[in-house]
């Protein structure tokens, strides 16, 4: 059986997402970072951007995650977000209208959050 | 009808009515508590990560940060204290309110001077009366938080103590929440969040003395655990304020119920009185009657002579 990492994804306020998976392409401070098992012991700061996760059965998971952590010891990795989300929990429609509202509002905040989970949603397709 | 018993007919209406109301208030109650429970539940994970991360840091590598360092003699303590936004909760925010105020008394006892925060309606009217000055105040929430209410009371703490004392910064934080023990038992309790022992957090995390592995920090340990207090703080906060909403609507389950049974108690006294009083019309009747037609009587005997 090929290695595995066992990766949790938690929000503040609930488990977004947990099982076994291959690889984990986050993005912190100092660019992107893909975890495999094995990897070194590891303590990141993200930032806002999807999250790819290839699960060991093949799939792909991709959230989209709004600052964080990414930590990874003992092959258990845990991404720790304020808020996390699930690319298809996320209304494509709902946040292109947010980027677009946000844009004319020029809500630097909100435009980033709006364009994370639109890259998010993106990316999983 | 005798005035009598129409009073306590009108009485016993009253308070059945009142009842109906408590016992609605205890249900109501009953579910918010398990709702509570169980977004103190979800908010473990983080917190239980989030504390791991802490611990790492602080034993792989001796970063200092202003989070972290005692200040040499402390001169002001900032005081968070959680309360409820509507009473009905039996002594749930006086014993809040109560823990605050010994644990500001304590402190100014130790030389330094209290800045108070507080959340949710009660505490802010309890200050207000007695017009101490509030730093701060949160109001609206408190039955159901949300990790962006614990940020938006997290931050202005969070600048306050990055500020210099000298300039209107506070050296330590304070809160003070009830914590959710069990369904009958909550207490108000008091923990200094800041500056934060990273001993005690490590304690925290590894319980059953496992070792942490020697991280390798991304971008730097000063960068993570920058981003990391912040969070940590913010994280302890939510958790108070979740367990606060909990034990709220533990006290006012507990309040209602009390309440009810006051009320079905006191109906059953009432029940009594009236059919006393009734029977006492009746009797009064018939004695009445009885007396009126022997003097009837009497007078018809009288007449016939």
């Amino acid at each position: 059986m090929a290695a595995e990492l066992h990766v949790a994804l938690v929000a503040a306020d609930r488990e977004v997402w947990s099982g076994q998976a291959t690889l984990v392409v986050a993005r912190t401070t100092s660019g992107d970072i893909g975890v495999m098992p094995g990897h070194q012991p590891l303590l990141g700061v993200l930032e806002s951007g999807p999250v790819t996760i290839r699960t060991s059965d093949g799939g792909t998971v991709v959230a989209a995650v709004h600052g964080g952590f990414i930590s990874f010891a003992d092959d258990k990795l845990s991404l720790l977000a304020e808020v996390a989300e699930l690319s298809d929990e996320i209304d494509v429609q709902r946040a292109e209208q947010e980027l677009e509202r946000a844009k004319a509002e020029d809500d630097a905040e909100a435009q980033r959050r709006a364009d994370v989970r639109l890259r998010a949603a993106t990316a999983a397709r | 009808m005798g005035a009598q018993l129409r009073v306590y007919k009108r009485r016993i209406r009253s308070v059945t009515a009142t009842k109906k109301i408590t016992k609605a208030m205890e249900m109501i109650a009953a579910s918010r508590v398990v709702k509570a429970q169980r977004k103190v539940a979800a908010s473990t994970p983080y917190a239980t990560e989030l504390t791991r991360a802490v611990a790492a840091v602080a034993t792989g590598s001796n970063t200092k940060h202003p989070l972290t360092t005692e200040p040499e003699n402390p001169t002001r303590a900032a005081v968070l204290l959680l309360t409820s936004d509507r009473g009905l909760a039996g002594a749930f925010n006086s014993n809040a309110i109560k823990a605050a105020e010994r644990l500001t008394a304590k402190l100014e006892g130790e030389g330094k001077e209290v800045v108070s925060y507080i959340v949710g309606r009660r505490g802010l009217a309890h200050y207000n009366f007695r017009e101490r000055k509030v730093a701060e105040s949160f109001t609206g929430f408190t039955d159901e938080p949300s990790y962006a209410d614990a940020k938006k009371v997290a931050a202005p703490l969070i600048e306050a103590i990055e500020t210099e004392t000298a300039e209107g910064g506070v050296d330590e934080l304070h809160i003070v929440y009830t914590e959710f023990v069990s369904m009958m038992t909550q207490t108000a309790i008091e923990a200094r969040l800041l500056p934060l022992s990273l001993d005690e957090v490590a304690q925290e995390a590894k319980p059953k003395g496992e070792i942490l592995p020697l991280f390798d920090f991304e971008p730097s340990a000063e960068d993570v655990l920058d981003a990391l207090l912040p969070r940590y703080v913010e994280s302890r906060i939510y958790n108070a304020l979740l367990q606060s909403a909990a034990s709220k609507h533990a006290a006012t389950r507990r309040a209602m119920k009390s309440a009810t049974d006051n009320a079905g108690e006191l109906i059953e006294t009432l029940t009594r009185l009236a059919n006393q009083a009734r029977q006492a019309e009746i009797t009064q009747e018939i004695s009445e009657i009885v007396g009126g037609a022997s003097a009837l009587a009497d007078a018809t005997a009288g007449s016939d002579r």
